[in-house]
Protein backbone atom coordinates (compact mmCIF):
# COMPACT_ATOMS: atom_id res chain seq x y z
CA UNK A 1 0.00 0.00 0.00
CA UNK A 2 2.87 2.49 1.47
CA UNK A 3 6.28 2.72 -0.60
CA UNK A 4 7.72 2.27 2.78
CA UNK A 5 6.46 -1.18 2.93
CA UNK A 6 9.02 -3.17 0.92
CA UNK A 7 10.88 -5.52 3.76
CA UNK A 8 8.17 -4.70 7.06
CA UNK A 9 10.84 -6.25 8.95
CA UNK A 10 12.94 -3.42 9.30
CA UNK A 11 9.94 -0.53 10.13
CA UNK A 12 9.31 1.39 13.71
CA UNK A 13 6.60 0.25 14.72
CA UNK A 14 3.94 2.60 13.64
CA UNK A 15 4.74 2.42 9.85
CA UNK A 16 4.72 -1.29 10.82
CA UNK A 17 1.27 -1.14 11.44
CA UNK A 18 0.46 1.28 8.73
CA UNK A 19 1.58 -1.33 6.89
CA UNK A 20 0.14 -4.74 8.38
CA UNK A 21 -3.21 -3.49 8.57
CA UNK A 22 -3.47 -2.16 4.98
CA UNK A 23 -1.96 -5.69 3.63
CA UNK A 24 -4.11 -7.83 0.92
CA UNK A 25 -5.68 -10.16 3.58
CA UNK A 26 -6.74 -7.00 5.70
CA UNK A 27 -8.21 -5.18 2.64
CA UNK A 28 -10.59 -8.44 1.74
CA UNK A 29 -11.29 -7.99 6.00
CA UNK A 30 -12.58 -4.68 5.35
CA UNK A 31 -13.95 -6.01 2.18
CA UNK A 32 -16.44 -8.55 3.94
CA UNK A 33 -17.63 -5.82 6.10
CA UNK A 34 -19.68 -4.08 3.08
CA UNK A 35 -20.46 -7.79 2.53
CA UNK A 36 -21.87 -8.49 5.05
CA UNK A 37 -24.13 -5.08 5.25
CA UNK A 38 -24.94 -5.77 1.80
CA UNK A 39 -26.56 -9.32 2.98
CA UNK A 40 -28.11 -7.99 5.89
CA UNK A 41 -29.87 -5.45 3.58
CA UNK A 42 -31.03 -7.81 0.92
CA UNK A 43 -31.82 -10.49 3.27
CA UNK A 44 -33.87 -8.36 5.56
CA UNK A 45 -36.79 -7.07 2.96
CA UNK A 46 -36.79 -10.72 1.17
CA UNK A 47 -37.28 -12.03 4.40
CA UNK A 48 -40.14 -9.42 5.16
CA UNK A 49 -41.33 -10.79 1.77
CA UNK A 50 -41.63 -14.01 2.72
CA UNK A 51 -42.61 -13.80 6.06
CA UNK A 52 -46.03 -11.61 4.54
CA UNK A 53 -46.61 -14.44 1.79
CA UNK A 54 -46.17 -17.12 4.56
CA UNK A 55 -48.82 -14.94 7.03
CA UNK A 56 -51.27 -14.24 4.33
CA UNK A 57 -51.42 -18.17 3.67
CA UNK A 58 -51.44 -19.16 6.92
CA UNK A 59 -54.35 -16.87 7.11
CA UNK A 60 -56.14 -18.21 4.17
CA UNK A 61 -59.41 -20.21 4.14
CA UNK A 62 -58.48 -21.97 1.00
CA UNK A 63 -57.12 -25.52 3.16
CA UNK A 64 -54.63 -26.52 0.92
CA UNK A 65 -52.81 -22.85 0.67
CA UNK A 66 -53.68 -22.63 4.85
CA UNK A 67 -51.39 -26.20 5.25
CA UNK A 68 -48.57 -24.64 3.23
CA UNK A 69 -48.40 -22.02 5.34
CA UNK A 70 -48.69 -23.01 8.15
CA UNK A 71 -46.55 -26.02 7.41
CA UNK A 72 -43.62 -23.63 6.36
CA UNK A 73 -43.93 -21.73 9.48
CA UNK A 74 -43.90 -24.39 11.55
CA UNK A 75 -41.31 -26.68 9.90
CA UNK A 76 -38.72 -24.08 9.44
CA UNK A 77 -39.37 -22.56 13.22
CA UNK A 78 -38.57 -25.75 14.43
CA UNK A 79 -35.09 -26.84 12.33
CA UNK A 80 -32.39 -25.31 13.50
CA UNK A 81 -31.04 -23.06 11.77
CA UNK A 82 -27.42 -24.40 11.23
CA UNK A 83 -28.80 -27.79 9.44
CA UNK A 84 -31.01 -25.65 7.65
CA UNK A 85 -28.34 -23.32 5.97
CA UNK A 86 -25.91 -26.25 5.03
CA UNK A 87 -29.39 -27.94 3.85
CA UNK A 88 -31.07 -25.04 1.81
CA UNK A 89 -27.85 -23.98 -0.68
CA UNK A 90 -26.71 -27.82 -1.32
CA UNK A 91 -30.87 -28.37 -2.60
CA UNK A 92 -31.09 -25.33 -4.31
CA UNK A 93 -27.86 -26.01 -5.73
CA UNK A 94 -28.50 -29.26 -6.82
CA UNK A 95 -32.30 -28.85 -7.84
CA UNK A 96 -31.41 -25.64 -10.06
CA UNK A 97 -28.28 -27.58 -11.52
CA UNK A 98 -30.57 -31.12 -12.06
CA UNK A 99 -33.52 -28.96 -13.97
CA UNK A 100 -30.76 -27.46 -15.77
CA UNK A 101 -29.00 -30.58 -16.77
CA UNK A 102 -32.64 -31.98 -18.26
CA UNK A 103 -33.21 -28.81 -20.44
CA UNK A 104 -29.33 -28.38 -22.01
CA UNK A 105 -27.93 -32.11 -22.20
CA UNK A 106 -31.49 -34.61 -23.01
CA UNK A 107 -29.11 -37.02 -23.98
CA UNK A 108 -26.65 -37.60 -21.73
CA UNK A 109 -27.16 -41.35 -20.47
CA UNK A 110 -25.09 -41.84 -17.23
CA UNK A 111 -26.99 -41.53 -13.78
CA UNK A 112 -26.68 -38.03 -12.22
CA UNK A 113 -26.62 -40.02 -8.79
CA UNK A 114 -23.10 -42.20 -8.81
CA UNK A 115 -22.60 -42.97 -4.92
CA UNK A 116 -22.30 -40.25 -3.32
CA UNK A 117 -21.69 -38.61 -6.54
CA UNK A 118 -23.52 -35.85 -7.72
CA UNK A 119 -22.60 -35.69 -11.62
CA UNK A 120 -24.56 -33.62 -13.96
CA UNK A 121 -23.28 -32.84 -17.36
CA UNK A 122 -20.69 -29.53 -18.02
CA UNK A 123 -23.08 -27.65 -19.75
CA UNK A 124 -24.87 -28.05 -16.87
CA UNK A 125 -23.05 -26.54 -14.00
CA UNK A 126 -24.56 -23.47 -12.36
CA UNK A 127 -22.43 -21.39 -12.70
CA UNK A 128 -20.24 -23.09 -15.32
CA UNK A 129 -17.08 -24.27 -14.11
CA UNK A 130 -15.41 -21.53 -16.59
CA UNK A 131 -17.68 -18.59 -15.19
CA UNK A 132 -15.64 -15.86 -13.51
CA UNK A 133 -14.94 -15.93 -10.07
CA UNK A 134 -16.98 -13.14 -9.15
CA UNK A 135 -19.87 -14.97 -10.84
CA UNK A 136 -19.06 -17.64 -8.44
CA UNK A 137 -18.95 -15.58 -5.83
CA UNK A 138 -22.03 -13.94 -6.34
CA UNK A 139 -23.50 -17.36 -7.16
CA UNK A 140 -22.93 -18.02 -3.75
CA UNK A 141 -23.99 -14.43 -2.24
CA UNK A 142 -27.48 -15.29 -3.56
CA UNK A 143 -27.86 -18.47 -2.42
CA UNK A 144 -26.95 -16.96 1.28
CA UNK A 145 -29.72 -14.09 0.49
CA UNK A 146 -32.38 -16.74 -0.25
CA UNK A 147 -31.10 -19.81 2.80
CA UNK A 148 -31.33 -16.57 5.12
CA UNK A 149 -34.84 -14.75 3.88
CA UNK A 150 -36.42 -18.60 4.16
CA UNK A 151 -35.74 -19.50 7.55
CA UNK A 152 -36.20 -15.58 8.71
CA UNK A 153 -39.38 -15.30 6.85
CA UNK A 154 -40.82 -17.80 8.94
CA UNK A 155 -40.44 -16.22 11.72
CA UNK A 156 -41.65 -12.95 10.52
CA UNK A 157 -43.88 -14.87 9.09
CA UNK A 158 -45.51 -16.12 12.28
CA UNK A 159 -44.95 -12.05 13.68
CA UNK A 160 -47.14 -10.56 11.10
CA UNK A 161 -49.81 -13.51 11.32
CA UNK A 162 -49.89 -12.15 15.10
CA UNK A 163 -49.57 -8.94 14.23
CA UNK A 164 -52.67 -9.03 11.59
CA UNK A 165 -54.86 -10.92 14.35
CA UNK A 166 -54.16 -8.07 16.84
CA UNK A 167 -55.73 -5.52 15.21
CA UNK A 168 -59.03 -5.04 16.77
CA UNK A 169 -62.15 -6.53 15.02
CA UNK A 170 -64.04 -3.37 15.50
CA UNK A 171 -61.97 -1.33 13.23
CA UNK A 172 -62.47 -3.94 10.67
CA UNK A 173 -66.00 -3.84 11.20
CA UNK A 174 -66.36 -0.12 10.90
CA UNK A 175 -64.81 -0.71 7.83
CA UNK A 176 -67.60 -3.49 6.78
CA UNK A 177 -70.52 -1.10 7.86
CA UNK A 178 -68.81 1.31 5.66
CA UNK A 179 -69.53 -1.26 2.52
CA UNK A 180 -66.17 -2.38 1.72
CA UNK A 181 -65.17 -5.59 0.61
CA UNK A 182 -62.89 -8.05 2.49
CA UNK A 183 -60.23 -7.14 0.22
CA UNK A 184 -60.66 -3.57 0.96
CA UNK A 185 -60.94 -3.64 4.52
CA UNK A 186 -57.23 -5.89 4.79
CA UNK A 187 -55.67 -3.36 2.52
CA UNK A 188 -57.23 -0.01 4.20
CA UNK A 189 -57.18 -1.33 7.57
CA UNK A 190 -55.89 -3.91 8.85
CA UNK A 191 -52.19 -3.63 6.61
CA UNK A 192 -51.74 -0.02 7.73
CA UNK A 193 -52.72 -1.03 11.79
CA UNK A 194 -50.98 -3.97 11.98
CA UNK A 195 -47.37 -2.75 11.53
CA UNK A 196 -47.46 -1.31 15.16
CA UNK A 197 -48.18 -4.75 16.69
CA UNK A 198 -45.49 -6.31 14.75
CA UNK A 199 -42.79 -4.24 14.81
CA UNK A 200 -41.64 -5.24 18.69
CA UNK A 201 -41.06 -8.79 16.88
CA UNK A 202 -39.72 -7.79 13.26
CA UNK A 203 -36.93 -5.24 15.29
CA UNK A 204 -35.98 -8.55 17.51
CA UNK A 205 -35.74 -10.85 14.10
CA UNK A 206 -33.49 -7.92 12.75
CA UNK A 207 -31.49 -8.29 15.78
CA UNK A 208 -31.01 -12.35 15.07
CA UNK A 209 -30.16 -11.43 11.72
CA UNK A 210 -27.30 -9.08 12.48
CA UNK A 211 -25.72 -11.62 14.24
CA UNK A 212 -26.74 -14.41 12.50
CA UNK A 213 -24.22 -13.56 9.70
CA UNK A 214 -21.17 -15.26 10.84
CA UNK A 215 -23.07 -18.03 9.66
CA UNK A 216 -22.06 -16.94 5.96
CA UNK A 217 -18.84 -19.45 6.20
CA UNK A 218 -20.20 -22.52 6.30
CA UNK A 219 -22.31 -21.47 2.77
CA UNK A 220 -18.27 -20.69 1.76
CA UNK A 221 -18.31 -16.88 1.60
CA UNK A 222 -15.34 -15.30 3.69
CA UNK A 223 -17.02 -13.07 6.28
CA UNK A 224 -15.48 -11.38 8.89
CA UNK A 225 -15.61 -13.75 11.72
CA UNK A 226 -13.49 -16.13 8.85
CA UNK A 227 -11.17 -13.41 8.73
CA UNK A 228 -10.52 -12.10 12.24
CA UNK A 229 -9.85 -15.89 13.28
CA UNK A 230 -7.38 -15.78 10.10
CA UNK A 231 -5.97 -12.69 10.52
CA UNK A 232 -5.82 -12.90 14.47
CA UNK A 233 -4.04 -16.37 14.46
CA UNK A 234 -0.27 -16.45 15.23
CA UNK A 235 1.72 -16.04 12.03
CA UNK A 236 4.95 -17.33 11.80
CA UNK A 237 7.85 -15.37 9.91
CA UNK A 238 8.79 -18.24 7.58
CA UNK A 239 5.52 -17.54 5.22
CA UNK A 240 4.70 -14.30 6.27
CA UNK A 241 5.50 -10.89 5.90
CA UNK A 242 4.43 -9.68 9.01
CA UNK A 243 4.21 -12.44 11.61
CA UNK A 244 2.76 -11.70 15.24
CA UNK A 245 1.51 -13.86 17.97
CA UNK A 246 -1.97 -14.83 18.17
CA UNK A 247 -3.90 -12.08 18.27
CA UNK A 248 -7.44 -13.00 17.83
CA UNK A 249 -8.49 -11.36 20.75
CA UNK A 250 -7.93 -8.27 19.25
CA UNK A 251 -9.68 -8.63 16.24
CA UNK A 252 -12.75 -10.19 18.13
CA UNK A 253 -13.12 -7.01 19.88
CA UNK A 254 -13.06 -4.98 17.11
CA UNK A 255 -15.46 -7.05 15.46
CA UNK A 256 -17.84 -6.77 19.12
CA UNK A 257 -17.34 -3.35 18.85
CA UNK A 258 -18.66 -2.72 15.60
CA UNK A 259 -21.57 -5.48 16.05
CA UNK A 260 -22.70 -3.33 18.77
CA UNK A 261 -22.64 -0.36 17.07
CA UNK A 262 -24.60 -1.75 14.34
CA UNK A 263 -27.56 -3.03 16.45
CA UNK A 264 -27.04 0.11 18.41
CA UNK A 265 -27.64 2.30 15.42
CA UNK A 266 -30.46 -0.47 14.14
CA UNK A 267 -32.30 0.06 18.43
CA UNK A 268 -32.63 4.02 17.33
CA UNK A 269 -34.05 3.85 14.51
CA UNK A 270 -36.81 1.12 15.68
CA UNK A 271 -37.43 3.66 18.47
CA UNK A 272 -37.94 6.39 15.63
CA UNK A 273 -40.60 4.44 13.50
CA UNK A 274 -42.17 3.39 16.68
CA UNK A 275 -43.29 6.59 17.97
CA UNK A 276 -44.33 7.56 14.04
CA UNK A 277 -46.70 4.03 14.45
CA UNK A 278 -47.82 4.74 17.24
CA UNK A 279 -49.24 8.38 16.25
CA UNK A 280 -53.19 8.53 16.58
CA UNK A 281 -53.13 4.84 17.54
CA UNK A 282 -55.73 3.96 19.95
CA UNK A 283 -53.06 1.87 21.37
CA UNK A 284 -51.41 2.29 25.01
CA UNK A 285 -48.65 4.21 23.06
CA UNK A 286 -50.63 5.90 21.11
CA UNK A 287 -52.05 7.30 24.41
CA UNK A 288 -49.11 8.41 25.78
CA UNK A 289 -47.71 9.91 22.87
CA UNK A 290 -50.89 12.03 22.97
CA UNK A 291 -50.74 12.74 26.31
CA UNK A 292 -47.25 14.24 26.38
CA UNK A 293 -48.14 16.59 23.49
CA UNK A 294 -51.11 17.89 25.09
CA UNK A 295 -49.07 18.48 28.16
CA UNK A 296 -46.36 19.96 26.00
CA UNK B 1 -42.23 -4.14 -10.85
CA UNK B 2 -42.03 -3.67 -14.14
CA UNK B 3 -37.75 -3.32 -13.80
CA UNK B 4 -37.56 -6.34 -11.75
CA UNK B 5 -39.23 -8.66 -14.56
CA UNK B 6 -36.24 -6.94 -16.70
CA UNK B 7 -33.74 -7.65 -14.53
CA UNK B 8 -34.57 -11.17 -14.33
CA UNK B 9 -35.50 -11.88 -18.25
CA UNK B 10 -31.87 -10.32 -18.50
CA UNK B 11 -30.45 -12.64 -15.94
CA UNK B 12 -32.09 -15.85 -17.92
CA UNK B 13 -30.71 -14.51 -21.15
CA UNK B 14 -27.26 -14.15 -19.12
CA UNK B 15 -27.04 -17.93 -18.06
CA UNK B 16 -28.19 -19.15 -21.30
CA UNK B 17 -25.92 -17.14 -23.47
CA UNK B 18 -23.09 -18.40 -21.02
CA UNK B 19 -24.06 -21.96 -21.47
CA UNK B 20 -23.64 -21.60 -25.28
CA UNK B 21 -20.31 -20.16 -25.37
CA UNK B 22 -19.02 -22.59 -22.90
CA UNK B 23 -15.78 -24.35 -24.78
CA UNK B 24 -13.20 -24.89 -22.66
CA UNK B 25 -12.77 -27.10 -19.40
CA UNK B 26 -12.41 -25.46 -16.01
CA UNK B 27 -11.35 -27.67 -13.26
CA UNK B 28 -11.79 -26.12 -9.73
CA UNK B 29 -9.39 -26.92 -7.41
CA UNK B 30 -10.38 -27.09 -3.89
CA UNK B 31 -7.96 -26.05 -1.17
CA UNK B 32 -8.12 -24.87 2.78
CA UNK B 33 -5.90 -21.74 2.38
CA UNK B 34 -5.09 -22.06 6.40
CA UNK B 35 -2.33 -24.86 6.59
CA UNK B 36 1.06 -23.25 5.61
CA UNK B 37 3.48 -24.32 4.09
CA UNK B 38 0.69 -26.99 1.99
CA UNK B 39 -0.91 -24.06 1.12
CA UNK B 40 -2.29 -20.80 2.91
CA UNK B 41 -3.59 -16.70 2.29
CA UNK B 42 -0.11 -14.61 1.98
CA UNK B 43 -0.08 -11.52 3.33
CA UNK B 44 -1.01 -10.28 -0.49
CA UNK B 45 -4.96 -12.01 -0.05
CA UNK B 46 -3.54 -14.83 -3.07
CA UNK B 47 -3.12 -18.05 -2.25
CA UNK B 48 0.24 -19.74 -1.59
CA UNK B 49 2.21 -22.77 -0.69
CA UNK B 50 3.41 -25.96 -1.97
CA UNK B 51 0.45 -27.34 -3.60
CA UNK B 52 -1.01 -24.01 -4.64
CA UNK B 53 2.88 -24.19 -6.82
CA UNK B 54 2.15 -27.76 -7.94
CA UNK B 55 -0.79 -27.97 -8.73
CA UNK B 56 -0.81 -25.07 -10.80
CA UNK B 57 2.62 -26.68 -12.28
CA UNK B 58 0.64 -30.35 -12.81
CA UNK B 59 -2.22 -28.45 -14.66
CA UNK B 60 0.51 -26.96 -17.22
CA UNK B 61 1.67 -30.29 -17.41
CA UNK B 62 -1.94 -32.01 -18.15
CA UNK B 63 -3.08 -28.31 -20.33
CA UNK B 64 -5.81 -27.81 -18.13
CA UNK B 65 -6.81 -25.10 -17.41
CA UNK B 66 -7.28 -24.54 -13.23
CA UNK B 67 -9.04 -22.42 -10.99
CA UNK B 68 -8.27 -22.61 -7.22
CA UNK B 69 -11.53 -21.96 -4.53
CA UNK B 70 -11.12 -21.59 -0.90
CA UNK B 71 -13.86 -24.28 1.40
CA UNK B 72 -14.01 -24.73 5.14
CA UNK B 73 -11.52 -27.70 6.14
CA UNK B 74 -15.22 -29.54 7.52
CA UNK B 75 -17.13 -29.38 4.46
CA UNK B 76 -14.10 -29.62 1.70
CA UNK B 77 -14.91 -33.47 1.17
CA UNK B 78 -18.70 -33.23 0.89
CA UNK B 79 -18.44 -30.26 -1.33
CA UNK B 80 -16.46 -32.40 -3.86
CA UNK B 81 -18.69 -34.96 -4.11
CA UNK B 82 -21.60 -32.06 -4.52
CA UNK B 83 -19.45 -30.99 -7.49
CA UNK B 84 -18.97 -27.16 -6.59
CA UNK B 85 -15.07 -27.93 -7.28
CA UNK B 86 -13.17 -31.21 -8.66
CA UNK B 87 -10.35 -31.84 -6.77
CA UNK B 88 -9.03 -31.29 -3.07
CA UNK B 89 -5.69 -30.47 -2.68
CA UNK B 90 -5.37 -29.32 1.17
CA UNK B 91 -2.56 -31.41 2.53
CA UNK B 92 -5.06 -34.66 2.78
CA UNK B 93 -3.49 -37.86 3.58
CA UNK B 94 -4.69 -40.73 1.97
CA UNK B 95 -6.85 -42.79 4.51
CA UNK B 96 -8.90 -46.19 3.90
CA UNK B 97 -11.59 -44.02 5.77
CA UNK B 98 -11.18 -41.25 3.34
CA UNK B 99 -11.05 -43.48 0.33
CA UNK B 100 -14.84 -44.91 0.91
CA UNK B 101 -16.13 -41.69 -0.38
CA UNK B 102 -14.09 -40.10 -2.77
CA UNK B 103 -10.50 -41.51 -4.64
CA UNK B 104 -7.32 -40.13 -4.27
CA UNK B 105 -4.10 -40.07 -7.11
CA UNK B 106 -1.02 -41.44 -6.30
CA UNK B 107 0.30 -39.48 -3.59
CA UNK B 108 2.73 -36.32 -4.54
CA UNK B 109 4.10 -36.43 -1.51
CA UNK B 110 5.38 -39.00 1.58
CA UNK B 111 3.22 -39.35 4.94
CA UNK B 112 4.81 -36.42 7.14
CA UNK B 113 6.05 -38.19 10.33
CA UNK B 114 3.60 -35.93 13.34
CA UNK B 115 4.68 -34.76 16.20
CA UNK B 116 3.34 -34.09 19.90
CA UNK B 117 4.27 -30.18 20.71
CA UNK B 118 3.78 -28.85 24.30
CA UNK B 119 4.95 -26.30 26.65
CA UNK B 120 8.73 -26.78 27.67
CA UNK B 121 8.66 -29.00 30.88
CA UNK B 122 5.48 -31.04 29.42
CA UNK B 123 6.33 -34.88 30.56
CA UNK B 124 6.36 -37.15 27.83
CA UNK B 125 3.40 -39.58 29.87
CA UNK B 126 0.85 -37.16 28.39
CA UNK B 127 1.04 -38.69 25.25
CA UNK B 128 -0.81 -41.70 26.44
CA UNK B 129 -2.93 -39.74 29.61
CA UNK B 130 -3.01 -36.61 28.89
CA UNK B 131 -5.35 -34.23 26.80
CA UNK B 132 -4.16 -33.57 22.93
CA UNK B 133 -5.61 -31.46 20.73
CA UNK B 134 -5.83 -32.09 16.81
CA UNK B 135 -7.98 -30.29 14.17
CA UNK B 136 -11.02 -32.19 13.48
CA UNK B 137 -11.15 -34.72 10.42
CA UNK B 138 -7.81 -35.54 10.16
CA UNK B 139 -5.52 -38.50 10.56
CA UNK B 140 -3.93 -37.42 13.69
CA UNK B 141 -7.16 -37.03 15.63
CA UNK B 142 -8.04 -40.03 14.36
CA UNK B 143 -5.31 -41.48 15.89
CA UNK B 144 -5.48 -39.74 19.22
CA UNK B 145 -8.96 -40.99 19.41
CA UNK B 146 -7.63 -44.77 18.97
CA UNK B 147 -5.48 -44.26 21.66
CA UNK B 148 -5.82 -44.07 25.24
CA UNK B 149 -5.49 -40.11 25.66
CA UNK B 150 -8.21 -37.63 25.46
CA UNK B 151 -8.86 -35.68 22.58
CA UNK B 152 -10.37 -32.65 21.85
CA UNK B 153 -10.44 -31.37 18.62
CA UNK B 154 -10.76 -27.92 16.68
CA UNK B 155 -11.75 -27.18 13.10
CA UNK B 156 -8.79 -24.90 12.05
CA UNK B 157 -4.93 -25.55 13.08
CA UNK B 158 -4.10 -22.33 14.56
CA UNK B 159 -6.67 -23.35 17.44
CA UNK B 160 -5.07 -26.31 18.52
CA UNK B 161 -1.69 -24.51 18.91
CA UNK B 162 -3.31 -21.86 21.20
CA UNK B 163 -5.19 -24.63 23.26
CA UNK B 164 -2.03 -25.46 24.38
CA UNK B 165 -0.51 -22.09 24.88
CA UNK B 166 -3.58 -21.50 26.93
CA UNK B 167 -3.43 -25.37 29.19
CA UNK B 168 -6.73 -26.09 27.63
CA UNK B 169 -4.76 -29.16 25.92
CA UNK B 170 -1.25 -31.08 26.99
CA UNK B 171 -0.30 -31.22 23.98
CA UNK B 172 -1.19 -31.07 20.18
CA UNK B 173 -0.87 -33.76 17.74
CA UNK B 174 -0.11 -32.25 14.22
CA UNK B 175 2.68 -32.70 11.28
CA UNK B 176 5.85 -31.75 11.67
CA UNK B 177 6.63 -29.96 8.91
CA UNK B 178 3.46 -27.24 10.71
CA UNK B 179 4.55 -27.14 13.78
CA UNK B 180 8.68 -26.56 13.40
CA UNK B 181 7.89 -22.64 12.87
CA UNK B 182 6.10 -22.44 16.30
CA UNK B 183 8.94 -24.05 18.21
CA UNK B 184 11.46 -22.54 16.61
CA UNK B 185 10.26 -19.21 17.00
CA UNK B 186 8.55 -19.50 20.88
CA UNK B 187 11.79 -19.17 22.47
CA UNK B 188 12.25 -22.20 24.19
CA UNK B 189 8.79 -22.08 25.27
CA UNK B 190 7.35 -24.93 22.86
CA UNK B 191 8.97 -28.01 22.03
CA UNK B 192 8.47 -31.31 20.77
CA UNK B 193 8.04 -34.18 23.34
CA UNK B 194 8.02 -37.94 22.60
CA UNK B 195 8.71 -39.15 19.59
CA UNK B 196 7.38 -38.81 16.09
CA UNK B 197 4.43 -40.77 14.40
CA UNK B 198 3.91 -41.59 10.62
CA UNK B 199 -0.31 -41.98 10.19
CA UNK B 200 -1.46 -42.07 6.74
CA UNK B 201 -0.27 -43.32 3.31
CA UNK B 202 1.53 -40.00 1.97
CA UNK B 203 -0.65 -37.31 0.76
CA UNK B 204 -2.37 -36.97 -2.48
CA UNK B 205 -4.84 -35.15 -4.70
CA UNK B 206 -8.80 -36.26 -4.06
CA UNK B 207 -11.09 -36.69 -6.58
CA UNK B 208 -14.55 -37.85 -7.09
CA UNK B 209 -14.59 -41.39 -7.81
CA UNK B 210 -16.42 -41.13 -10.83
CA UNK B 211 -14.16 -38.87 -11.88
CA UNK B 212 -12.14 -41.69 -13.30
CA UNK B 213 -10.71 -40.00 -16.68
CA UNK B 214 -9.24 -36.63 -14.43
CA UNK B 215 -7.83 -39.12 -11.77
CA UNK B 216 -5.89 -40.42 -14.62
CA UNK B 217 -4.82 -37.49 -15.75
CA UNK B 218 -2.88 -36.33 -13.10
CA UNK B 219 -2.08 -39.34 -11.77
CA UNK B 220 0.30 -38.84 -15.22
CA UNK B 221 1.36 -35.66 -14.63
CA UNK B 222 2.22 -36.44 -11.30
CA UNK B 223 3.99 -39.60 -12.40
CA UNK B 224 6.11 -37.37 -14.79
CA UNK B 225 7.30 -34.97 -12.12
CA UNK B 226 8.60 -37.65 -9.75
CA UNK B 227 10.55 -38.90 -12.66
CA UNK B 228 11.87 -35.71 -14.13
CA UNK B 229 12.79 -34.56 -10.17
CA UNK B 230 10.95 -31.57 -10.41
CA UNK B 231 8.51 -32.79 -7.35
CA UNK B 232 11.77 -33.59 -5.35
CA UNK B 233 12.46 -29.53 -6.22
CA UNK B 234 9.31 -27.93 -4.99
CA UNK B 235 9.45 -30.17 -2.00
CA UNK B 236 12.76 -29.21 -0.77
CA UNK B 237 11.69 -25.81 -2.11
CA UNK B 238 8.90 -25.51 0.65
CA UNK B 239 9.91 -28.04 3.01
CA UNK B 240 14.15 -27.91 3.34
CA UNK B 241 16.70 -30.47 2.51
CA UNK B 242 15.35 -32.93 5.22
CA UNK B 243 11.97 -34.18 3.71
CA UNK B 244 11.89 -37.07 2.43
CA UNK B 245 12.05 -37.44 -1.79
CA UNK B 246 10.66 -39.38 -4.14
Amino acid sequence: MFSFCVDPSILPQWQWFACYLTSGTHLAFYWAFLVVLALILLAAPAALLFGFGGALAARSRVPPVRWLGVGYISMVRGIPDIIFFLFVPIAMDQGIEYLVHHVRCPDWTEPIRQGTDFIVCPQAKVPLNDAARWVHDAYAFVLAVVAFAIVFGAFAANTLYGAMSAVPRAQIETGEAYGMTPRQTFRRILLPQMWIYALPGLSNLWMILIKATPLLFLLGIRDVVFWARELGGAKTAQFYAYPHPDWRVWYFLALLVVYLLVTWASEKVFERIMTRLNTGQATAGGERLRRTKAAA
Amino acid sequence: MKMTRRLILAGVAMVLAAGAASAQQVIRMGTEGAYPPFNYINDAGELAGFEIDLGNELCERAGLTCEWVINDWDTIIPNLVSGNYDTIMAGMSITEARAEVIAFTRNYKFSDPSGYMALAGTDASVIETGVIAAQSNTVQAGLVADGSATLIEFPTPDETISAVRNGEADAVLADSEFLTPFVDESDGELVFIGGEVTPGQGIGMGLRQSDTELRTTFDEAIAGMREDGSLNALLKQWFGEEVPTF
